[in-house]
């Protein structure tokens, strides 16, 4: 039976959770605002909340000055591409230390998660380095080799958690039926962990768009995704505030709109073996 | 054919040694059950067999091939899990298909072995259902019929009725019994229940802290227990088990008797005692009867014996039917 919650509490919470909610949504709603004034209105002073004259030049403006199309086509390469590496390694290895775990998995799984506790810029000089010399500085395969790494972590454990969650014996019966390890992996353990690998992938998807650090210090053009178009304008000439706003709004918008219909997975995902 | 030999048979995790060492000869169409309690290494000796576990050292042979490194899916066995283990996802078709599929056979000669295993098993209705759809005897039935699909050298059954309720497990336990007739195959069954092991085996495998206790038919075990742990084990009610003065007397350490071998005398009788609580079970009942030094014993009497707790009853033991065993717990011939 529910719990019986007094109205009154009911509502103070609910506001709370509404006031929490736009709190955080408000720096991209102002992001969004701000795209649709003049450059003159974005730093007036006091600023203009809603009561502007909204306009939609700068979207313009920007997709005259940059190409668009083209930073949010490397984006979805490096977010698709390192995705897709990553859940190439990720699954075996999870397949691994869920059901063929030795004694020195879960130092290995703790070893990984410490990887991402390191600040990224400790990593920059040597990796730097290393994609000059290789020529891939600014490469969409260096990229993604990059972003892949850099989420392979995370991607690791989701996968563990979920695959913990699947009884062994229903993979011994695949053996038994002959199954080779590839197939049972085909066969048997993806199709069992679709929803969490599903979720796995949707939330790395928005890592890997998301990412700046290394995009930023390792691509220029050629494979520069959108995060590059963003910081595009905030260039030596000045901040354009309306200009930059607008790039914004254009380069979270795909990943807004994925975010908002996959959300259902994601909470799912990232909420996995929390409660049983 | 379906023989199968272990030799030497040892499985250790690190330091902890599971099976000491297992020797073991199962002939063609033989039904043998592994049977001692939780723990006992019954369950690994079973995956041993089907190659789901790496032996330490030791030998494994199917029909005279040693299969010691063969993974399991080329050993030609098939086994039935505890868990019934089925894939979720696949409908029953699919489940029992599954094997079929993986050895590449083509796609009318499936369906017309899973069309003839699922009439076999009753399950012709389900085949489109999901497991989740299905009660806990028809997955029971499913996973056999993904292992009889196969025709396997030799089935290995896992606990597979101790997920059923009791009067389930007691159908089943005929049907898997009909079945192994009709297949001819040969049949390793792991189990806890030594009633399912008396019922079942041609001959029954009594395993203790991973050793072998003793091999042989339901009837010779019963009445030829070769330790005091085999006596105790098997048999329900339990083996009498009697230390001190009275098993001296007779010279041994421990002396053991079957409730149905004990006779209640008028006076005179090898001990006396007084009844604690009687049993009645209809065609027989059980008298547990305080014997002061000797210790608690249970005597089988008539389904209408009428004495009550506090009387006083003198037992005779037969002596034709009595067990001794010496100070190791191993039988005194």
């Amino acid at each position: 039976m529910a719990r019986a919650v007094p109205l009154r509490r009911k509502l103070i919470f609910t506001a709370l959770a509404w006031g929490i909610g736009f709190v955080i949504f408000f720096p991209i709603l102002w992001t969004i605002l701000t795209s649709f004034k003049t450059e003159g209105e974005a730093v007036s002073l006091p600023p203009s909340f809603l009561f502007f004259d909204w306009t939609l030049e700068n979207y313009g403006i920007v997709q005259e000055r940059s190409d668009y199309l083209k930073f949010a086509s490397n984006s979805v390469i490096l977010a698709l591409g390192s995705t897709l590496l990553a859940l190439l390694i990720a699954v075996p290895a999870a397949w691994a230390m869920a059901f063929a775990p030795g004694k020195r998995t879960k130092d290995l799984l703790m070893w990984m998660l410490s990887t991402k506790m390191m600040p990224p810029v400790g990593a920059l000089i040597p990796l730097y380095l290393i994609f000059r010399d290789l020529k891939l500085l600014d490469s969409h395969v260096g990229i993604v080799m990059v972003l892949m790494l850099l989420n392979l972590p995370i991607i690791i454990w989701m996968l563990y958690t979920y695959f913990k969650e699947i009884p062994g014996e229903i993979l011994e019966a695949s053996r038994m039926d002959g199954a080779s390890i590839g197939k049972e992996l085909i066969y048997v353990l993806a199709p069992m962990a679709l929803p969490g690998i599903a979720s796995t992938v949707l939330l790395n998807i928005i890592l890997a768009w998301n990412e700046s650090f290394w995009t930023l210090t390792l691509t220029t053009k050629n494979a520069a995704p959108l995060t590059q178009f963003i910081a595009s304008y905030s260039s030596p000439e000045g901040l354009f505030w309306a200009k930059l706003s607008a790039a914004s709004t254009m380069a979270i918008a795909p990943i807004l709109v994925l975010g908002w219909f996959a959300q259902k997975q994601l909470v799912r995902g990232l909420t996995f073996g929390a409660v049983k | 054919m379906g023989t199968i030999s272990l030799r030497n048979v040892r499985k250790a995790f690190g330091d902890a040694v599971i099976i000491p060492g297992a020797d073991l000869d199962i002939e063609h169409g033989e039904f043998v059950v592994f049977v001692g309690p939780s723990g006992c290494g019954k369950s690994t000796l079973l995956r041993l067999i089907a190659g789901l576990e790496d032996l330490t050292s030791g030998l494994i042979m199917i029909d005279g091939e040693d299969v010691s490194d063969v993974p399991p899916a080329r050993r030609g066995l098939a086994m039935v899990f505890q868990s019934y283990a089925l894939y979720p996802h696949m409908s029953v078709r699919n489940n029992i298909a599954f094997g079929l599929k993986m050895a590449g056979m083509p796609k009318e000669e499936i369906d017309a072995k899973v069309t003839h295993a699922a009439a076999t098993l009753n399950l012709t209705d389900y085949l489109d259902r999901k497991p989740r759809q299905l009660s806990g005897g028809q997955r029971q039935r499913v996973a056999i019929g993904r292992a009889i699909v196969r025709q396997p050298k030799c089935f290995l059954l896992d606990e597979p009725l101790s997920n059923l309720d009791a009067a389930l497990r007691v159908n089943m336990r005929v049907e898997i019994m009909q079945l192994h007739r009709q297949l001819d195959a040969t049949m390793i069954y792991v189990t806890h229940d030594q009633v399912e092991a008396m019922t079942m085996a041609d001959r029954i495998v009594v395993l203790n802290k991973g050793e072998i206790e003793q091999v042989g038919s339901p009837l010779d075990i019963y009445n030829k227990p070769n330790s005091v742990f085999v006596a105790g084990f098997i048999g329900s009610p339990k083996m009498n088990l009697i230390t001190g003065p009275l098993a001296t007397k007779f010279s041994a350490t421990t002396l053991g008797i079957r409730p149905e071998h004990v006779e209640l005398l008028a006076s005179a009788g090898d001990v006396n005692g007084s009844i604690v609580l009687t049993e009645h079970l209809g065609s027989d009942s059980f008298l547990h009867v305080d014997c002061g030094e000797a210790g608690r014993l249970t005597v089988r009497a008539a389904g209408d014996y009428e004495g009550k707790p506090g009387d006083a009853v003198s037992l005779g033991f037969d002596r034709a039917r009595i067990h001794r065993f010496d100070s190791q717990g191993k039988v005194l011939v």
